[in-house]
C-alpha cells in the first residue's frame, strides 16, 4: 500500500496520476521514467505490496556522485504539485496471480486519494493487430465514460484514434456478427484496469502503442511526446531539448567488449 | 523456442496475456478453486521459532535485535559457517520452511534456512538461508522475518552473491576483478558502507531486494553486500570477499582470522559434474 517517504504524508487530490502497465517492450515504464527524469520529479512515496515482485536499486535518474546511492524501490510515486501532476512508476512484473488483486488495490488507491484523472500508458502486440488497426499511426487511445464526459473535445482536437474493438467471433454472418470485444494482448494489466475503471465509474484514459519487443527507446520517446501533447507539460522552450534519458538506460545492449578481441 | 540444434529454450518475455487471469476465473470449478487454496497455503513462509522465542512473541514482546544479519545464497551463507558461527557460540534458535516449485521432496527443510542467536550478546541474530525462495514468497519473507523483530536501533546487513556475468559495466571486466563487493543502502542507514555502491544500472532482485525494500518503507537502518564472483559454486577466495562487510560489527562478532583449512574443505565440496557438457 502507499507509504510516504516524506515526513507529512502527499496531497494527491485534483492531480493527473500517470502510470505504466507492464506490457510488452515496457513501453509504458520507459516513457515514465522520461517524463520523471526530464520534469526532475521528486519521489513522495511508496506502493509497498507484495503483487510486485521485488527489485531494488541505486538512483536511476542520478545526475552526479551526490545523489547516485540514493535506494530505490520496486514500485514509487513522484509528484509535482505545481504541474497538477502525479506519476507511478512500476519497475518489475506483476506476480501473476496477483494481477486480479493488483488492479483492486491501484483502483482503490486511486479513488482514496482523488486524483481528477488517471492516464496509463502501455503497449500491445503489433502482430496481433487485425486489419483496421494495421492502417495509419500505431498510437490508440481508450477512455472511461466518466472522464470522456469532463474532456471529450480534447481528443478529438488532438486528431487520437480510439483503440477499434475486434469482432467476438470472426467469419460469422448471422446476427452475431456485429459483436466486438475489447482486446490488448501483450498489455497486461491494462485491459483489466479499464473495465474495472469504466464499471466503477473512475476516470480514467489508456494510451498505447502497438509495438513489438526489442529496442523500445523510440517507441517510448514516441509514446511520452503524445502525452505531452495533451497534457503540455514541457513549455515551448523545453520541447526544443526534448526528453532527457536517464542514466539507468544505460548499456541497454550488455557490458563493454573485451579489448583483446580487435 | 527451438534452436537451430533442437533444444528447446524459454525465452522469458515481459508481455502478458491479459487474457490468462480472467480465464482462469470463468473455467474454475469448485475442485480447481479449492487445489489453488491449497496451493497457495501451501507457498505460505512459516517461521519455526524455539519455545522460548515463541512464548516471547505470543506475549507481544518482539526480539530483541540490534544487529540482523542475513546471508542469501551458497557463498555468503558458507561465509558466515567458516567465520562466524565455527569462532563463536550461538544457539539454533528457529528456522524457516518455504515450500515451492523448486522444492525437493526429501530434502532437509529445517536446514536451508536457520536463524542463530549469540550466546553472550543475545541482540545478535544471524540468519543463513541456502533455499530458493520464489517471486511470490519473497515479500511475504522479509515481512514474516523482520516483523518478529523490534525495529528500534535495528540494523540489518545482507550478503548475497551473484554471478559476475550478471554485473553490467561499460568497461570491459577481466577474471582479475573477481570477486569484488558492491553495496546498497537504506535512506536511514549512517556511515558510509565498506564499499562502492552498486553502479546503475545494475540492479538487486530475490530476497535481498525484499528485504531492502521493506528496511526501506519502515525507514529500518539496511544494507546489502552483494559479492560478483566469477567462480561457479563455493569457493574460499569468495567467501573471504565477505570479510570486509562484517568489519563494523566487530565489537559483536569475532570473524575467524584464519579458519581451518578442515573447515573451509568441509564446506568447499568438490562440485559433482552435474551437467555432461565437460567431462
Amino acid at each position: 500500500m502507499f507509504i510516504t517517504s516524506q515526513n507529512s504524508p502527499p496531497v494527491f487530490k485534483d492531480l493527473t496520476l500517470v502510470m505504466p502497465a507492464v506490457a510488452v517492450g515496457n513501453v509504458g515504464q520507459l516513457a515514465v521514467d522520461l517524463l520523471i527524469s526530464t520534469l526532475s520529479l521528486p519521489r513522495v512515496g511508496y506502493l509497498h505490496t507484495d503483487c510486485v515482485i521485488p527489485m531494488a536499486g541505486n538512483n536511476p535518474y542520478a545526475t552526479g556522485q551526490d545523489d547516485a546511492g540514493e535506494l530505490h524501490t520496486a514500485s514509487e510515486v513522484y509528484a509535482a504539485p505545481e504541474l497538477k501532476l502525479a506519476v507511478l512508476q512500476i519497475r518489475s512484473p506483476v506476480v501473476k496471480s496477483k494481477s486480479r488483486r493488483f488492479r483492486q488495490l491501484l483502483l482503490s488507491w486511486i479513488k482514496a486519494s482523488g486524483f481528477s484523472r488517471t492516464l496509463v500508458l502501455s503497449s500491445s502486440h503489433a502482430y496481433q493487430r487485425d486489419d483496421q488497426q494495421l492502417r495509419g499511426t500505431p498510437f490508440r487511445y481508450l477512455v472511461t465514460p466518466s472522464l470522456l464526459r469532463s474532456s471529450g473535445d480534447a481528443f478529438k482536437e488532438l486528431g487520437w484514434r480510439e483503440l477499434e474493438r475486434l469482432p467476438l467471433c470472426l467469419g460469422r454472418l448471422d446476427a452475431g456478427a456485429d459483436e466486438t470485444k475489447l482486446a490488448i494482448p501483450g498489455g497486461g494489466i491494462t485491459k483489466g484496469l479499464y473495465t474495472d475503471s469504466c464499471r466503477e465509474d473512475v476516470p480514467l484514459a489508456v494510451l498505447l502503442l502497438f509495438c513489438s519487443e526489442g529496442d523500445n527507446v523510440p517507441d517510448a520517446l514516441s509514446l511520452v511526446s503524445h502525452l505531452d501533447d495533451w497534457l503540455h507539460l514541457l513549455d515551448d522552450a523545453s520541447r526544443e531539448v526534448k526528453w532527457k534519458i536517464p542514466t539507468s538506460w544505460n548499456l541497454l545492449f550488455g557490458s563493454g567488449i573485451p579489448p583483446a578481441i580487435f | 523456442m527451438a534452436t537451430f540444434f533442437g533444444e528447446v529454450v524459454t525465452v522469458y518475455s515481459r508481455a502478458v496475456d491479459e487474457d490468462d487471469d480472467d480465464e482462469e476465473t470463468l473455467d474454475e470449478d469448485e475442485e480447481d478453486a479449492q487445489i489453488r487454496k491449497e496451493l497457495e497455503e501451501k507457498r505460505e513462509v512459516c517461521l519455526h521459532w524455539s519455545p522460548e522465542v515463541c512464548d516471547a512473541l505470543k506475549s507481544g514482546d518482539k526480539l530483541t535485535c540490534s544487529h540482523f544479519i542475513l546471508a542469501v545464497g551458497h557463498n555468503a551463507s558458507r561465509f558466515l559457517s567458516v567465520y562466524v558461527l565455527t569462532s563463536e557460540k550461538w544457539d539454533t534458535v528457529g528456522h524457516a520452511s518455504v515450500w515451492n516449485e523448486r522444492s525437493r521432496a526429501g530434502s532437509d527443510e529445517q536446514s536451508e534456512c536457520i536463524f542463530y542467536r549469540h550466546r553472550d550478546e543475545p541482540s545478535v541474530v544471524i540468519c543463513q538461508l541456502t533455499c530458493y525462495v520464489a517471486e511470490d514468497q519473497q515479500f511475504q519473507w522479509a515481512e514474516k522475518v523482520l516483523d518478529c523483530l523490534q525495529h528500534k536501533d535495528l540494523h540489518v546487513t545482507v550478503l548475497s552473491d551473484s554471478p559476475m556475468a550478471d554485473y553490467k559495466s561499460a568497461d570491459y571486466l577481466c577474471g582479475s576483478s573477481a570477486p569484488f563487493l558492491r553495496s546498497l543502502h537504506t535512506t536511514t542507514f549512517n556511515g558510509p558502507p565498506v564499499c562502492r555502491a552498486l553502479e546503475q544500472p545494475n540492479i538487486l532482485s530475490g530476497l535481498p531486494a525484499a528485504v531492502l525494500n521493506h528496511c526501506q518503507v519502515h525507514r529500518i537502518s539496511a544494507v546489502v553486500y552483494r559479492c560478483f564472483s566469477d567462480v561457479n559454486g563455493a569457493d574460499s577466495v569468495t567467501m573471504e570477499a565477505f570479510k570486509p562487510a562484517l568489519a563494523k560489527l566487530r565489537h559483536s562478532i569475532k570473524l575467524d582470522a584464519c579458519p581451518s583449512s578442515d573447515a573451509l574443505r568441509k564446506i568447499v565440496r568438490t562440485r559433482d559434474p552435474q551437467s555432461n557438457l565437460y567431462i
